[in-house]
């Protein structure tokens, strides 16, 4: 009998403990780091340098695609586990803008490497300067889009994790916290998909779509500009890089594979040639 | 002293990955042109039969990096594996398809040996005794020409179709084979990867469809995809979609076409406001027509277009539909 209540009363304490726990977990807050890079806006029209090295650089810009969604993801997060959402780039002064659109859509600080020279660093030097200007801080979660659209390496996410001695997971759809970490998806090729589980802290690279974009609200807009913002200088992480170990020789317009024709005329002459052609030569009507 | 090339083939679940052909190829056409030693590579647990068949192309000798740590595939395991053998058979070049799996490891491979990969390669030079990598950037709108600037080894992945699985030379006699068993520790593997799944069921075959009409973000709102399936109707053909369209939910999934999606060669790809990402090329770059219309005339999708219309497709699609009307009777 008395073993019976001991035991019984034993049950309870383990609930009440798990239960505990639970809540404990339940409540407890992520900090997540997301990495956003500033890139050409994709309808910009770009022209190459007198040297044929790089672009101009007087064309607009915007935030990288899956970064955006890498902050949206983030803000959905800390917004279910409560924490902090961090927002860094590296790039010149006008990469900030960058910073101030996440800082108005909900992220805590940020944080700018401010230097023209984190321009055309290969994707080993972008993460190495990343990760010492975070050298202080712990994050629960890092999020990098999965790729750029200028230099598209698909790589800085990855080399970010290493260098950290984070586990990482990649292309990812969806992220859920549990116990243990998390429980993540990832894409695959084809349609297909995997569900990974991992511990903390851990570095994600997002892909675009994994979620829906808010949008900057007025006063997101006006509390933005009070929020931290921390600068780091080049020299400040030169210590940490290194030479770029890829070197771009030369950049160039593709060549044409095809001998593409090009139809030209007002709308309704173009409708009738290109019918012409459907007909005659690709035979389909 | 003769260099080696490695390339790493793909297997998954016991089964060789065909775009290993392609990067065999590139390999191949690299040693052509430098000289050096071509050996391969397959990593993983029992896949030694994958091995017999790379063994027939035209290699020096493949290799079986073996454990049983390494199935299911997780980055932690393959990236010391990898590390592991090329500390005993050091190369001056490790070549890979540029495949989710590879995108999800190299990286950390690269950077564990403190080098680098030249990521999703098109094309290979080898110019006054250097070699240069060609790369798509800017989505495709350039190209650059990329050379190593370390010590190496340099890992280098090539995108999908960048070398033709059809033209690697068979070796006269079969390769030599050797298993090279590799350590992994005990709690080495962070992740756990669970089986892989196609998501949702397919309601249709775009792959059997012999007209395509795919609608881009040109389109700008969900409301005017009707005017692109009107355009569809009147050809007598299917509706699809880049990605970003089905991401927005515009169009169900089973529409998107691209590397993450379907792939299809229809008789006529029509393609409205599409830019040409390569993510979505390598899905219907094999049809035997290709229409864009777009208003960029510097567009991607222009380099592998047949007839090309420059110009905003809200005024060519609707007098489009008419003549297309008209032409049917
Ligand atoms: C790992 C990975 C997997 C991916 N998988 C896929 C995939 O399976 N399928 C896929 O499609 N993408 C995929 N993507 C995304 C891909 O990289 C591109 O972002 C996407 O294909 C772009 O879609 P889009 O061409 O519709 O949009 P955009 O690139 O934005 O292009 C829109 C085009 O419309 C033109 N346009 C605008 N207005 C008009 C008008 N009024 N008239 C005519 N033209 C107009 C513009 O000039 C522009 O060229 C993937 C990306 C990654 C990184
Ligand atoms: N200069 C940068 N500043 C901040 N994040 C970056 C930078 N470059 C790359 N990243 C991050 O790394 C991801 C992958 O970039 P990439 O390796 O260039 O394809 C991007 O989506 C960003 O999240």
């Amino acid at each position: 009998m008395v073993t019976a209540l001991s035991a019984a009363s034993a049950v309870v304490y383990t609930r009440l403990f798990r239960l505990c726990q639970l809540t404990l977990y339940g409540s407890q807050s992520v900090k997540i780091l997301v990495c956003m890079k500033q890139v050409p806006q994709k309808d910009a029209p770009l022209k190459l340098n007198d040297a044929g090295t790089w672009i101009r650089e007087d064309v607009s810009y915007e935030v990288n695609e899956p970064d955006a969604f890498a902050l949206e993801e983030a803000l959905r997060q800390k917004e279910k586990h409560s924490g902090e959402v961090v927002v860094i780039t590296a790039g010149p002064a006008r990469a900030l803008q960058v910073l101030r659109e996440a800082l108005a859509k909900g992220a805590d600080r940020a944080i700018h490497l401010e230097d023209d020279g984190f321009v055309g660093l290969d994707a080993y030097n972008t993460a190495r300067a990343i990760a010492a200007a975070i050298k202080d801080e712990k994050f629960d979660l890092i999020f990098t889009g999965l790729q750029s659209d200028d230099y598209g390496y698909a790589q800085t996410g990855v080399i970010l994790a290493q260098i950290l001695g984070l586990p990482h997971a990649t292309i990812i759809m969806q992220i859920e916290k549990t116990d243990a970490g998390i429980h993540v998806k990832r894409e695959l090729e084809a349609g297909f998909f995997q569900f990974v589980d991992m511990p903390l802290p851990a570095l994600l690279t997002i892909q675009s779509g994994i979620n829906k974009l808010r949008y900057a609200t007025l006063i997101g807009i006006k509390q933005a500009k009070t929020k931290p913002l921390r600068k780091v200088t080049l020299a400040e992480v030169q210590p940490a890089m290194g030479g770029n170990l890829q070197k771009i020789e030369k950049l160039y317009v593709p060549q044409k594979s095809k001998n593409t024709e090009f139809l030209e005329g007002p709308p309704a002459e173009v409708a009738k040639k290109l019918v012409e052609k459907l007909k005659n030569e690709v035979r389909v009507i | 002293m003769a260099e080696t090339i490695l390339v790493i083939v793909e297997q998954r679940e016991g089964k060789l990955n065909r775009v290993s052909w392609e990067t065999i190829a590139a390999g191949q056409a690299i040693a052509a042109q430098t000289g050096w030693t071509l050996e391969a590579a397959v990593v993983g647990s029992g896949v030694t039969a994958i091995a017999g068949e790379v063994a027939a192309k035209k290699l020096a000798k493949v290799y079986v990096v073996e454990s049983a740590r390494l199935e299911p595939y997780t980055p932690d395991a393959f990236a010391h594996a990898l590390e592991e053998f090329l500390g005993k058979h050091p190369a001056k070049l490790v070549l890979m398809p540029h495949t989710y799996q590879v995108r999800d490891f190299v990286p950390k491979l690269a950077t564990s040996l403190e080098t680098t990969a030249i990521s999703d390669v098109i094309g290979v030079k080898h110019e006054g005794g250097k070699l240069l990598f060609t790369r798509q950037m800017f989505q495709g709108k350039f190209v650059a020409d990329v050379s190593f600037a370390g010590s190496g080894p340099c890992f280098v992945t090539f995108q999908n179709g960048s070398f033709r699985a059809d033209k690697v030379e068979a070796g006269g006699a079969a390769a030599p084979v050797e298993t090279v068993n590799v350590d992994i520790p005990d709690g080495l593997v962070r992740n756990q990867p669970q089986p892989v799944f196609k998501e949702a069921k397919q309601a249709v075959d775009l792959t059997q469809a012999e007209i395509i009409v795919s609608v881009g973000r040109g389109i700008k709102e969900q409301k005017n995809i009707d005017l692109a399936k009107q355009l569809a109707d009147a050809l007598g053909g299917e509706l699809a979609a880049s990605r970003p369209i089905c991401d927005n939910g515009w169009l169900p999934m089973d529409r998107q076409i691209g590397s993450s999606g379907q792939t299809v060669a229809p008789k006529l790809y029509l393609a409205l406001g599409i830019s040409g990402a390569i993510q979505h090329l390598v899905g219907m770059k094999g049809s035997r027509s290709i229409v864009a219309i777009n208003k960029d005339s510097e567009a991607p999708i222009f380099e592998i277009a047949d007839y090309a219309v420059v110009g905003n497709l809200f005024d060519i699609v609707p007098p489009l539909i008419e003549e297309v009307k008209k032409a049917k009777g």
